[in-house]
């Protein structure tokens, strides 16, 4: 990276979480780095039980299971957030960073109005009156698209529909304008013209609101269209980070490769069969000292078992992937995806 | 694309097969409090042919879920008519329709919720045969029961080992094969599935989509086929249906639909699907939510959201009907598609 370069608003290096079971430590999310700038949105990818939204909780300092244990360095906005009091991080959650939620109904509470709760968080954190806090609270509902906001404002979480409450909490979360915005899945609940909608919206929080977007997704379609960079978990590690455009279109490790491929498309011809990658993610504990996603890649080859995981190498600018193919010189071939399950 | 009406087409399609199932004017209604009523099925008739995948997409609400029970009768019926295999259904007693069922199987979303947690595999496989008889009218002995678990665990990709097994001990992918089994186990012609890929990660999801495509070629299986997703719904079905508030406004073959979709929601819904392909051409999404089913909007249901909405459709409802082969259409302006 150039020495010029601005620092990043998000800095994370080798961020690890493991927590306690029977005794035994289970690490969920292993050494995981990535940076995310002022304005920019970066794609989180994973399938359940990939370690994205541990990854995201840990960031927000908001894991506090007994024996859990989370090493490594989150730098945000040059200050260490792995480590940092609860009473520092509460300051800092809520006005500079802020977090949505798939089901915006368990993010509100449902005895007060929406516009009650988004009052209370700005009151919470700035001194202004409540009517200016509503004032700010109505300007937001209608920012996020949100038709009659004073009267959205004086409803209850039930009475709005499900988009509705996702711009709701939408502008709960970017009361106190924060810096980050780390988004869990936000439009998973949704119907696809909602959805539409919605990413429509967060693509231009950037230039409205100058946040910068961690969004966590299991679906390559809404990262395709929504994120500048994307990384790509598989079992708790990392398998590809880069650019969105060159890893939707030259992937470097066989998991992206197979992983878009298993998309059923919805232009140009059916296959007749869908390439789907055949097995499952390993389990924490059952996860190999090798390559993660060996057991289930046709590349597998004896330089992908031993320990350590293969770590990420430059496979483009600014992309990278943990494989062990672009060190022997051996290209992804369509073949990757023609592999199917038993 | 967006035209002026298209004139009435005569009946193209060919006097095919009769249909397997054919449902006529189905309602379903649910009174809720107050007087007010809930109508999730409002008026839907349809013909599912011998051998096809016949997809229902929409979004929630849209009576999908609704209509693929009622159709097997899950869900009795408000009004309307149901003929399967020839035989009128509507209003069979249980006892009557029981030997029917047999023929007619689902498949749910919840792959755990759909299995007993404390029975194992073989237990879950066996109960449909202890229930039913054969197709001659004899009982399934134990022997034959033992064969038909093994048979069956083989169909869907599963070793015999799994029979011991208890459902906790599978993940979501291998509990949907489970459940594809036992819908399998007293050989209906007829599948519903009600989104029974939703719940699984993509790369599992492509091996159930699979799974149900090869069980039809090899099994001759139809299905009906309820999603959201339309990606998956094109990638398995022959045909399609789009539903919008109860009822259906475009139906046809799969890519006649979902390729030159007709009707402006349809279109909507084709274009929301997120493309896996970066820096794509992303149109205006459609404005507002779906209305409610319990005060659906006058005219054509779908006239509040619609970016081409003309007066007439504010008061009159427009029917379906053929504009092309194998696509009709509920709109009184459908989009005409130059080849």
């Amino acid at each position: 990276m150039p020495s010029n370069a601005p620092a990043p608003l998000l800095d994370v290096r080798e961020l690890s979480v493991s927590f306690r079971s029977r005794g035994r430590m289970i690490p969920v999310v292993e050494r995981v780095s990535f940076t995310l700038h002022e304005g920019e949105i970066l794609g989180l990818v994973g399938e359940s039980g990939s370690g994205k939204s541990v990854t995201a909780m840990a960031l927000m300092g908001l894991i506090d299971t007994p024996g859990v244990q989370i090493s490594g360095s989150v730098l945000f906005q040059g200050h260490e957030l792995v480590g940092m009091g609860q009473r520092q991080l509460r300051r800092l959650r809520g006005s500079r960073i802020a977090m949505i939620f798939q089901d915006p109904m368990t993010a509100f509470t449902p005895v007060y109005t929406v516009g009650w709760q988004i009052d209370e968080q700005i009151l919470a954190h700035e001194r202004v009156s409540r009517k200016q806090a509503r004032a700010r609270t109505i300007t937001l509902l209608g920012d996020m698209g949100v038709p009659d906001p004073a009267r959205t404002a004086d409803s209850y979480p039930h009475q709005l529909s499900g988009g509705m409450r996702q711009r709701a909490m939408i502008a709960m979360a970017l009361s106190c304008n924060p810096a980050l915005l780390i988004a869990d899945e936000p439009t998973t609940a949704l119907d696809v013209t909602v959805q539409a909608q919605i990413l429509d919206l967060m693509r231009n929080l950037r230039t409205t609101y100058g946040s910068a977007v961690l969004l966590i997704t299991h679906d390559m379609g809404v990262v395709a269209e929504t994120c500048d960079n994307t990384f790509v978990l598989y079992s708790g590690r990392m398998a590809e980070t880069g650019p969105t455009s060159a890893v939707f279109a030259r992937p470097g490790h066989p998991y992206t490769a197979a992983l878009l491929a298993s998309i059923p498309p919805m232009d140009g011809p059916r296959p007749h069969r869908l390439p789907a990658i055949a097995g499952l993610p390993p389990a924490p504990l059952e996860r190999p000292a090798g390559c993660a996603f060996a057991p289930r890649c046709s590349y597998a080859h004896a330089a992908c078992l031993p320990a350590p995981p293969p770590a990420l190498v430059r496979v483009g600018t600014a992309h990278q992937a943990a494989c062990v193919l672009p060190l022997e010189g051996t290209p992804l071939t369509p073949s990757v995806m023609g592999r199917d399950a038993a | 694309m967006t035209g002026q009406a298209v004139p009435l087409m005569p009946e193209t399609r060919p006097a095919a097969a009769t249909p397997l199932l054919s449902a006529t004017d189905l309602r379903k209604t649910y009174a809720l409090p107050h007087g007010r009523t809930l109508h999730a099925v409002d008026g839907v008739s349809i013909d599912v042919m011998p051998g096809e995948v016949l997809g229902l997409v929409g979004e929630s609400g849209c009576g999908k879920s609704t209509l693929g029970r009622s159709l097997i009768r899950l869900a009795e019926p408000s009004s309307g008519r149901i003929v399967f295999d020839g035989r009128d259904i509507t209003t069979l007693p249980e006892r009557t329709l029981r030997p029917l069922r047999q023929q007619m199987q689902m498949v749910f979303q919840d792959s755990y919720a759909s299995l007993n947690p404390r029975r194992r595999i073989g237990d879950l496989l066996a109960e449909p045969l202890r229930v039913h008889k054969k197709p001659g009218g004899q009982k399934w002995t134990s022997a034959a029961i033992a064969a038909r678990q093994t048979e069956l665990m083989d169909l869907v990709g599963l070793g015999h080992q799994a029979l011991e097994r208890y459902p906790h001990e599978f993940s979501g992918g291998q509990r949907q094969r489970i459940n594809i089994a036992r819908a399998l186990a007293l050989s209906p012609r007829l599948i519903v599935a009600d989104e029974p890929v939703s719940a699984l990660d993509v790369s599992v999801q492509a091996q159930i989509v699979n799974l149900f495509a090869d069980l039809q070629d090899h099994l001759g299986l139809t299905y009906v086929f309820v999603a959201h997703d339309l990606a998956v719904v094109r990638q398995i079905s022959t045909r399609v249906a789009v539903m919008y508030l109860g009822a259906i406004v475009e139906i046809g073959e799969t890519d006649a639909v979902l390729h030159r979709p007709a009707h402006p929601y349809t279109l909507a819904l084709t274009q929301a699907v997120p493309r896996p392909v970066p820096g794509e051409h992303r149109p205006t999404p459609l404005r507002g939510d779906v209305p409610s089913p319990i005060s659906r909007p006058a005219g054509c249901r779908f006239h509040t959201r619609c970016p081409i909405a003309q007066d007439r459709c504010k008061v009159e409802e427009p029917a379906l009907r053929t504009i092309g082969p194998g696509q009709d259409v509920a709109c009184h302006y459908p989009n005409h598609w130059a080849d």
